[in-house]
């Protein structure tokens, strides 16, 4: 006889679930409050901080950028913070720079940190050794990281790491940080080395949890390595590629450290000026608080249009 | 104590705790300057930080003995690192409203701070009684921190550019040391016999980044009798034959002559450290580069000479000035900013003490004999005493600077906006010296259309 359903615990239908809580039976707030002390203290805490560290400077950054302060005096002026950032030359410069920066990223800090993954993880021995080897880098201090990039790799006479090796391959030499075309790709490379340490982590993690099967599968209809990476590997970690991707142009797209230290600032020509900087720039070194907070407005929606978009990723991730 | 009970103490702890730490940060300790005990009380900036024992020794001697002979004040001196001469760091406090009752900044500061709203107009205040030598100070220097014929700031230093160069480099190449470059050519001649020593010397280094290739562009520009703004401020006045000939004498140094070393894109710190390190023979710079040289950068002052900025074809037609003073914060009490001038009065405008204390300065590891600071006027009885007691108790050979002192070159002040057009004009700089086929034209059209940009956004 096949069960169908087990006796006692059928429910008769027609009576409408209580609504939640029941009315009679909710406790007061102080009584809620009480009982959930531990975790409104810790949320006591953490709302405040994001409230004095992260909301109330945006908000006043927003308000910032319609004022202007002459003599002390604050005064409203409108979208004239706007109109004149937009007119800077510097503007659209530090764009073209970020979204490049941006590019160069995701296509080497994005796809490096998923091949050495990807080798790592299909590595037989020494595979904990080399895992720490790649990961170190990310503790180094950043400005430790590029100084030694700026003094030792780029240097830009013959006596610099990367042009000794240029050299030694008998190819010809470069300026590095001070040639307008290669400070883009330089800052990256330095970038892509810093950080690539975490993403390997967050691969290797994301490729670990592939079911073997799949594997051993594909090498029974005999595929190769690119093959199962093809069929396999990507598209088992699509979300994960996905995501990382999504952040990756969020925090590239902020890119702030490089340019300051890598180029002194803003590079040959402002070849090496970023958004971020640009904002660091008219806030700190031309008296120009208000017209850095428009700029500072611009990118918030321009990053904020591609933090919907990873939290819409998350969410289908979930 | 149960562990539930313990987590929900630890738990209050540490929201009062985080309560209590943003709590103590927005409290103010402005207490109006005066104590119960009715001492006044000023908060004053740029105690030297903790790794120049001796400077700070000597200001934590300085307050001591002032306070001794002031037993009503009391003064509290601050140090946040470099803070001083870091203009995003001065910035952020003047934005922020946390700067010192009497506080620091350079002579480019003055819009900036008058816009801020921060400052206190102390044109009655000074005077000869508040100040005792306010008479021998320079007029040009209180002429720089005055705005609408008010005095916001007491000047306590001044410097002027010249030709910094290393005898030891100038020998090696058999230059004349005791006769240094006088025309921009004959800087590029001697910068292309130091530059052939090799071993990776920049016969003349240049900056250009971190604004500081802008500050020299000026002093540059300067030099061939140029400016940099219009008398009136309103338009930029360098994108002319003497702003491109500037341009042009350091791109041929650079690729034509290959005198100028490798690196470039320098600012402040990057030219001093290779200079301490042996590999400029020459920069323009102020006297005071050479005690950075020595304190910082590990140089000799032995090695270290200064002559007259060079001009183009002769003398300089001018040079670069500028300097530094103390601001009083808008609300201070007349007793605090009475208390506050004569500490300044003290510490920095009194010959024989503070900064001008050359007895105790001799056998420390500081300069004295440099021709710096220019604080006052020629002629006057306090530019008299500073200088013979700067004379007998000199350990530096002043021999260095004769060249320098003897040749005096007319001083200009920094333009308007200075630090915000500085910024802009090192992309003119920068573009000359990492670029072979720069094109000098397009770098100073591009520079003039962002200063004149910036001073229509700013008036």
């Amino acid at each position: 006889m096949a069960i169908t359903t087990a006796p006692g615990i059928t429910r008769k239908p027609g009576r409408p679930a209580p609504p939640y809580p029941p009315g009679p039976r909710r406790a007061s707030l102080g009584r809620r409050v009480r009982d959930n002390l531990t975790g409104h203290a810790f949320l006591i805490g953490a709302v405040t901080c994001f409230a004095f560290f992260s909301w109330y400077p945006m908000v006043r950054g927003v308000v910032m950028s319609f004022q202007r302060t002459r003599r002390g005096v604050t005064t409203w002026v409108g979208w004239d913070n706007y109109e004149r950032i937009l007119a800077d030359p510097s503007f659209w410069a530090a764009w073209k720079n970020t979204l490049y920066f941006t590019f160069l990223a995701l296509v080497l800090g994005y796809a490096v940190p998923f091949f050495v993954a990807v080798l790592l993880n299909e590595l037989r021995h020494a595979k904990g050794y080399l895992r720490i080897l790649v990961y170190l880098p990310v503790m180094l201090p950043p400005a430790s990281a590029l100084f030694l990039f700026k003094f030792y790799a780029y240097d830009p006479s013959d006596a610099g790491l990367f042009n000794s090796i240029l050299t030694a391959l008998h190819l010809p030499t470069s300026q590095w940080m001070q040639s307008a075309e290669m400070t883009m790709p330089a800052m990256v490379i330095a970038s892509t080395w810093m950080n690539m340490g975490g993403a390997v982590l967050i691969y290797l993690a994301a490729l670990q949890g592939i079911p073997g099967e799949l594997y051993e599968a594909a090498e029974l209809d005999g595929a190769g390595i690119w093959r199962r990476i093809r069929h396999v590997t990507i598209p088992q970690t699509r979300l994960i590629l996905a995501l990382l991707a999504m952040l990756q142009i969020v925090a590239t797209m902020q890119f702030f450290v490089e340019p300051l230290i890598l180029a002194n600032g803003t590079g040959t020509q402002d070849s090496a000026t970023s958004v971020a900087y640009l904002i660091y720039q008219h806030g700190f070194f031309q008296n120009d608080l208000n017209g850095a907070a428009a700029l500072g407005v611009i990118m918030l929606v321009v990053l904020a249009g591609f933090s919907a978009a990873y939290v819409r990723l998350s969410a289908k991730q979930d | 104590m149960s562990v539930p009970q313990y987590r929900r103490v630890a738990a209050m702890a540490l929201a009062a705790g985080l309560g209590l730490g943003l709590t103590a940060c927005s409290t103010k300790s402005d207490d109006g300057g005066t104590t119960a005990a009715g001492k006044v009380t000023i908060t004053v900036d740029c105690q030297p930080v903790g790794s120049q024992k001796e400077l700070l020794a000597n200001w934590n001697d300085d307050v001591a003995e002032f306070q001794r002979q002031n037993p009503d004040i009391v003064v509290k001196s601050v140090s946040v690192g470099e803070q001083c001469n870091n203009p995003p760091d001065f910035t952020a406090r003047l934005a922020g409203g946390t700067v010192t009752d009497v506080f620091y900044g350079y002579m480019t500061d003055l819009q900036q701070v008058l816009d801020s709203g921060q400052a206190m107009d102390v044109t009655e205040l000074v005077t000869k009684e508040t100040v005792p030598t306010w008479d021998s100070v320079d007029p040009a220097l209180k002429e720089a921190f005055s705005d609408g014929g008010k005095l916001y700031a007491v000047p306590v230093k001044n410097y002027s550019m010249g030709l910094v160069y290393n005898k030891v480099l100038f020998q090696q190449a058999g230059l004349d040391v005791n006769n240094p470059p006088r025309t921009w050519p004959e800087v590029r001649a001697a910068a292309k016999k130091i530059a052939a020593l090799g071993n990776g010397i920049a016969g003349y280094a240049e900056y250009s980044a971190g604004n500081t290739g802008g500050w020299h562009f000026t002093s540059l520009l300067y030099s061939q009798g140029g400016q940099i703004l219009t008398p009136d401020g309103k338009k930029a006045d360098f994108n002319n034959a003497l702003g491109k000939q500037v341009l042009q004498n350091l791109k041929d140094m650079r690729y034509g002559d290959n005198s100028m070393g490798a690196r470039q894109l320098l600012q402040w710190g990057d030219l001093l450290t290779n200079a301490g390190a042996g590999k400029v023979g020459m920069f323009v710079g102020a006297p005071d580069a050479t005690q950075a040289i020595v304190s910082q950068f590990q140089g000799r002052f032995q090695d270290w000479a200064m002559g007259p900025l060079p001009g183009q074809d002769g003398q300089a037609l001018g040079t670069l000035g500028g300097g530094e003073g103390y601001f009083f914060k808008k609300g201070l009490t007349p007793e605090q900013v009475e208390a506050g001038l004569k500490w300044i009065a003290y510490q920095k405008l009194t010959p024989g003490k503070g900064q001008f204390d050359y007895v105790r300065a001799k056998p420390q590891n500081y300069p004295v004999g440099l021709p710096q600071p220019l604080l006052f006027s020629n002629g006057s009885d306090a530019q008299k005493q500073e200088l013979a007691l700067r004379k007998a108790n000199a350990n530096v050979d002043t021999a260095n600077f004769a060249a320098f002192e003897t040749n005096p070159v007319p001083i200009k002040g920094e333009p308007r906006n200075a630090q915000a057009i500085y910024a802009v004009l090192d992309a003119a700089m920068s573009g000359v010296l990492t670029n072979p086929n720069a094109n000098i034209d397009a770098l100073l059209k591009t520079a003039e259309d962002k200063v004149n940009q910036l001073l229509a956004t700013q008036s």
